[in-house]
């Protein structure tokens, strides 16, 4: 078995106490939630803190609710809370089902919504142990200075591999993020950059603490697809989420977001122009996948084959299209 | 029909019955205990250290700074243990750390044993390896034409050969070329097999304890510790006496740990430096490494067949990409082409197989060794001749089968065969007739057969004597004691040797104990491969228990004044069989015969017939006492638009002569279907290239991106166990572990182009492959239902058939 490199675990029990922490170690100490995505890569020595901050005992991240025309679901509910959630599921169908795809039962027990948001990106040559790394001579996120992927740069394009922010992102959802400075609100759709090393906005010191969706949201009729090649554990190869707002038969306002591309998950841009005031028919959806294929261009971060890949860019928006029309 | 009176008993009570294993409850409740279970007072832990390259000559090796360190308490590297070994006699090729060559990345070059894990990962950081990297071969085609400019991977054994090359078979029977030229139809085909791992739950370990005084005992999660004893000594340079092996329960092997591996002997040789024992367990990512999973093959095949269906004539070309170590590699070569002859009729037949070995983890056996990729290749041959020829593929392999007791082009013994009784089930079970070729486009079913052998009826190592035995004791309390020198891996051995010892000496099962796995009191039997355990082991215990029974029976016999062959013992009791009011308690039974004969002890054994094979140089690899035969069905769902292929259901029918407890029988059944269809659908073991990071590099060598299919992604699976009550197997049986693996690949390869028209030649069917065919035959115009044929099937008895 691989082991994790030592490090002590601290519990606080409040917001203050975590940020506190953060405070008096600084850059040694990281946060915890689930740990699902975090202890992996630490035994993979992708990180090597020597503080670690549960959350997972401050009263401020837990709960769903309603508050002030959002339905707020703390940072550190689980996966498997918001899967199940009567709240989410009644009117964000699609968050839930995006909560349920990732990856097996256990994991969802255990990791939360806010380390899915903040999930760390992925690459082939990245996740790997540190002995392989070390033969493969590192890489530009880890311990390198070359990208294996696109080979020359120096830019990062580990993919952004979570489920639930594309869907977050169609419905105008904004995080919470708590610093010792104070809250700040962001925008999800503001939230990630094209970074692969760092794919946030969220300092190190912040925590993220809470999930905000409008209840106005709920309107939209949303559609969630997932392209794995296991029915379990898998992270995704391809994630579209979609929300469409209908006036009649009409299409008013259409959203649509991919990952499993580049470092964030990429918002399909030209749809609203092509779709507003059109019914959402064959010929549509059609029209849409076809703008979807052309700007989404899969990468080798992810081992699976990129042709493939970019051709399901379209099957999968056609899917979750059909999935919100449905709705 | 076969002479096989000898096991057309009636009168079995418990053999053929369900029953529990005896180890389950303890499984499943945690309570079992794995080698990595075992800790002892003053237990160190060692790890190895690693090759970063794939091909490398090592330099110099400085581990001072790692002696330094506090808690360290060895180190040793190749010079500590300059013997070199292997699994197959004639192909010592490794070393348990690399002496001066490193051939993949993650061959072991030095190891640690310190107080705890992190310590000793902190000194393996700490030894400075000097290396001077040699280029690389991977591919076993510039393997198999290398000319000696570059460095070989190993040195030739003899001047101007290439010594890339493991092992060349070349045989031909019959008169291929004749034939092949008068045949009505030749179908000719490129196949690719991609190599596959074992992936078992329990990763290798082992533990070394050296008592100071000349004795060392190895624990170890092997399937052989008979060839691990031996091996330990000779490296070693022990007395085999003064090596004693032990094998705790096994997580899972599957042909993965089926010979010595570098943690044994690191472990052995720490605890004869440190005094103290010493525990090796493997990362997940080490087992990757040690690998000795399915070869790679890439195979062409030309068969012929006449315009009525009849096989004419086979002629194969195989190259299997070997990996940096011989492993069980010589016989793999010949398995590629021997374990093909069978079940159907070949007139004539050829293989020319290559063995290369290249720069990445060494390829070994995985079930069904050496066979399975042949299989994969040859079937759907088969499926394209009976297109050819306008017949049912079913149809097809009817009018094709060899028969019972007869001889194979390849002079292997056949004895009992239920083929055509599997081909009968599986048809009538999975609704064939009104499947194949009319499912709606998407969807459609394949048909596929096999046979595989029930042991090796050679031994690795030339020897005359038993390749199996047990001991057994009875006392007075009716207690009966079995030694038994088999490897129980979680197939079920020692449960076998339970029930066997139950029903010939009469006495609850609860009342049988089974000590296994210990070379000190065990006696010998060579280990669990090539499905030879149940058949070997169980006629061992036949032997053993019968023994007993006799005493018994006569010291009661005696008592009631009666002929022996009268008395039975039967469910806690032993019987007048003419008037079954007259009985005694077995443990009463079991005091008479103390009384008259002594402490009661017998010792059983087998070894197997001679003059079951070829007389012909390999001749005796591929021979069995006796083979099983499988067919499937497979049924899938193919998705033209992304590529996905849904298996939804595999009927799986198999003769393993006997069922001895039905329910290890359909486990292995199932376990079998859905290995094999893991490897169809998405398993690989592959490896990165120089465009996509660094040649040589294992692709991923974890759970997570190696995919085995999820509980959710395996289809149902249905089991159709055939009777065919084999004359040399324990009351009839034969194997059952491997064989019904090998249908399953070709079988959905077959159900695929029935669902959409498309051949799948290559392996494995993900998503991204299929996809890439579907797109092919689509600007081809082939992506159609294919035409049913002229002749369909004749359809099955209703009724199953049983051969007692």
């Amino acid at each position: 078995m691989l082991r994790l490199p030592p490090f002590r675990y601290h519990r606080p029990t409040s917001l203050a106490g975590a940020l506190s922490l953060k405070g008096e170690f600084g850059s040694d100490a990281m946060y915890v939630a689930g740990g699902t995505d975090l202890i992996p890569n630490m035994k993979h020595r992708l990180f090597e803190p020597d503080h670690l901050i549960a959350l997972k005992g401050v009263p401020e991240l837990v709960g769903i609710g309603e508050r002030d025309g959002h339905l707020r679901i703390g940072a550190s509910v689980t996966l498997a809370d918001v899967a199940a959630s009567e709240a989410v599921r009644s009117r964000f169908p699609a968050l839930a089902e995006a909560a349920a795809h990732v990856a097996g039962p256990q994991l969802r027990n255990s990791g939360t919504l806010g380390g899915n948001v903040c999930l760390d990106t992925r690459c082939t040559y990245y996740n790997q142990t540190a002995f392989w790394r070390g033969a493969l001579g590192y890489c530009l996120k880890k311990d390198g200075d070359v990208c294996h992927v696109t080979k020359v740069g120096k830019k990062c394009v580990a993919a952004h591999s979570a489920d639930t922010p594309p869907v977050l992102m169609t419905l105008d959802a904004v995080v919470v993020l708590a610093g010792p400075g104070g809250e700040r609100r962001v925008s999800l759709a503001d939230f990630f950059v094209a970074d692969g090393i760092l794919n946030t906005q969220r300092e190190p010191d912040e925590v993220l603490t809470e999930i905000l969706i409008p209840l106005d949201s709920a309107t939209r009729r949303q559609g969630y697809a997932k392209l794995r090649q296991r029915k379990s554990i898998d992270f995704p190869l391809l994630t579209v989420a979609v929300a469409v707002g209908l006036e009649g038969d009409r299409v008013q306002s259409l959203d649509g977001v991919v990952t499993g591309l580049g470092a964030r998950p990429r918002r399909l841009t030209g749809w609203q122009e092509i779709a507003e005031g059109r019914a959402l028919d064959d010929g549509l959806v059609e029209e849409l996948a076809e703008r979807a294929h052309k700007q989404c261009h899969p990468l080798e971060n992810i081992i699976v084959d990129p042709d493939w890949r970019r051709a399901m860019v379209a099957v999968y928006v056609k899917r979750a299209l059909a999935k919100a029309r449905a709705a | 029909m076969s002479d096989n009176g000898r096991n057309r008993r009636s009168d079995l009570r418990l053999i053929g019955s369900p029953q529990r294993k005896i180890e389950g409850l303890a499984k499943s409740t945690g309570r079992a205990v794995y080698t990595d279970d075992l800790d002892f007072a003053g237990m160190l832990h060692g790890k190895i250290l690693r090759s970063p390259h794939p091909h490398a000559r090592i330099v110099s090796i400085d581990t001072a700074a790692a002696e330094a360190l506090e808690g360290v308490h060895a180190v040793i590297t190749g010079a500590d243990m300059p013997t070199r070994y292997g699994i197959i006699p004639w192909t010592p090729d490794e070393y348990p750390l690399c002496l001066d060559r490193v051939r993949y990345i993650g061959d072991g070059v030095a190891a640690v044993a310190a107080l705890d894990e992190d310590t000793a990962l902190a000194a393996l950081e700490l030894i400075d390896v000097e290396y001077e990297e040699l280029p690389p071969f991977f591919d076993p085609r510039a393997a198999a034409e290398a000319d000696g400019s570059t460095p070989y991977v190993h040195e030739a054994k003899k001047e101007g050969r290439n010594g890339n090359v493991t092992k060349m078979v070349h045989l031909e029977f019959g008169e291929v070329d004749k034939r092949m030229d008068a045949s009505d139809v030749v179908v000719e085909g490129d196949y690719f097999f991609e190599g596959t791992t074992h992936a078992p739950i329990e990763p290798h370990c082992a533990i070394g304890l050296w008592d100071g005084v000349g004795r060392l005992t190895v624990w170890s999660a092997t399937q052989v510790p008979h060839y691990l004893h031996r091996e330990l000594a000779r490296v070693l340079e022990l007395d085999q006496a003064d090596v004693r092996v032990l094998q705790p329960l096994v997580g899972g092997a599957f042909g993965g740990k089926s010979e010595p591996f570098d943690l044994e002997f690191c472990v052995a040789k720490l605890s004869m430096i440190t005094g103290r024992p010493v525990k090796i367990l493997y990362t997940r990512e080490e087992v990757f490494y040690s690998h000795r999973g399915r070869h790679p093959f890439h195979m062409r095949y030309r068969t012929g067949a006449t315009a009525d269906g009849r096989l004419t004539s086979v002629d194969a070309e195989i190259l299997l990409d070997g990996g940096a170590y011989a492993s069980f590699g010589l016989v793999t070569t010949y398995y590629s082409g021997q374990l093909l002859c069978a079940p159907y009729e070949m007139p004539a037949y050829r293989f020319d197989s290559t063995r290369v070995y290249t720069n990445k983890p060494a390829c070994g056996p995985k079930r069904g060794h050496g066979s399975v990729q042949p299989r994969f290749a040859f079937e759907i041959q088969l499926d394209k001749l009976a297109e050819r020829v306008g017949l049912d593929p079913i149809e097809f392999r009817r009018r094709n089968f060899i028969g019972e007791d007869t001889r194979t082009v390849n002079e292997l013994r056949i004895t009992s065969n239920g083929f055509l009784e599997c081909l009968d089930a599986v048809q009538r079970a999975s609704g064939w007739n009104r499947k194949f070729r009319s499912m709606p486009f998407g969807r459609g079913v394949g048909v596929a057969g096999s046979t595989y052998i029930s042991g090796t009826n050679y031994p690795i190592y030339p020897n005359e004597m038993p390749q199996s035995a047990v001991q057994m004791q009875i006392d007075r309390s009716g207690r009966v004691a079995v030694f038994s020198g088999a490897s129980e891996i979680g197939q079920g051995c020692d449960s076998v040797v339970a029930y066997i010892a139950a029903e010939e000496l009469g006495v609850p099962l609860e009342w049988v104990r089974v000590l296994r796995g210990d070379t000190d009191f065990t006696p010998v039997d060579l280990g669990a491969y090539s499905s030879r355990v149940t058949f070997m082991l169980g006629n061992a215990a036949i032997d053993a228990a019968s023994k007993l029974r006799a005493l018994v029976q006569d010291a009661v016999a005696e008592q009631w004044d009666v002929g022996a062959s009268s008395v039975l013992l039967a469910d806690g009791w032993a019987v007048w069989a003419p008037d079954t009011s007259r009985r005694l308690p077995i443990a009463e039974a079991f005091n008479l015969a103390e009384a008259k004969f002594g402490t009661l002890g017998s010792t059983g054994w087998y070894n197997t017939p001679k003059d079951v094979h070829g007389e012909y140089r390999g001749g005796t690899i591929g021979a069995s006492p006796a083979y099983s035969f499988t067919a499937h069905v497979a049924e899938v769902d193919v998705d033209v638009e992304t590529g996905f292929v849904e298996v939804k259901k595999i009927w799986v029918a198999h003769d393993c002569g006997r069922a001895l407890n039905p329910v290890l029988v359909e486990g292995q059944m199932e376990g079998s279907a859905y290995m094999g269809f893991g490897e169809a659908i998405m398993e690989e073991q592959v490896f990165k290239d120089a465009d996509h990071g660094r040649e040589g590099l294992h692709n991923a060598p974890s759970l997570l991106d190696y995919r085995i299919p999820t509980s959710l992604d395996t289809p149902e699976l249905e089991s159709l166990i055939v009777e065919s009550i084999d004359p040399e197997g324990p009351y009839g049986a034969k194997e059952a572990g491997e064989g019904p693996l090998h249908p399953s690949i070709p079988a959905i390869a077959n159900a695929i182009y029935d669902a959409i028209g498309v051949r799948m030649d290559r392996l494995p069917f993900t998503p991204s492959n299929v996809w890439r065919s579907i797109r092919d035959a689509r600007v081809a115009g082939s992506l159609v239902k294919p035409d049913g044929p002229q002749v369909k099937a004749t359809a099955p008895a209703e009724e199953p058939i049983h051969a007692d």
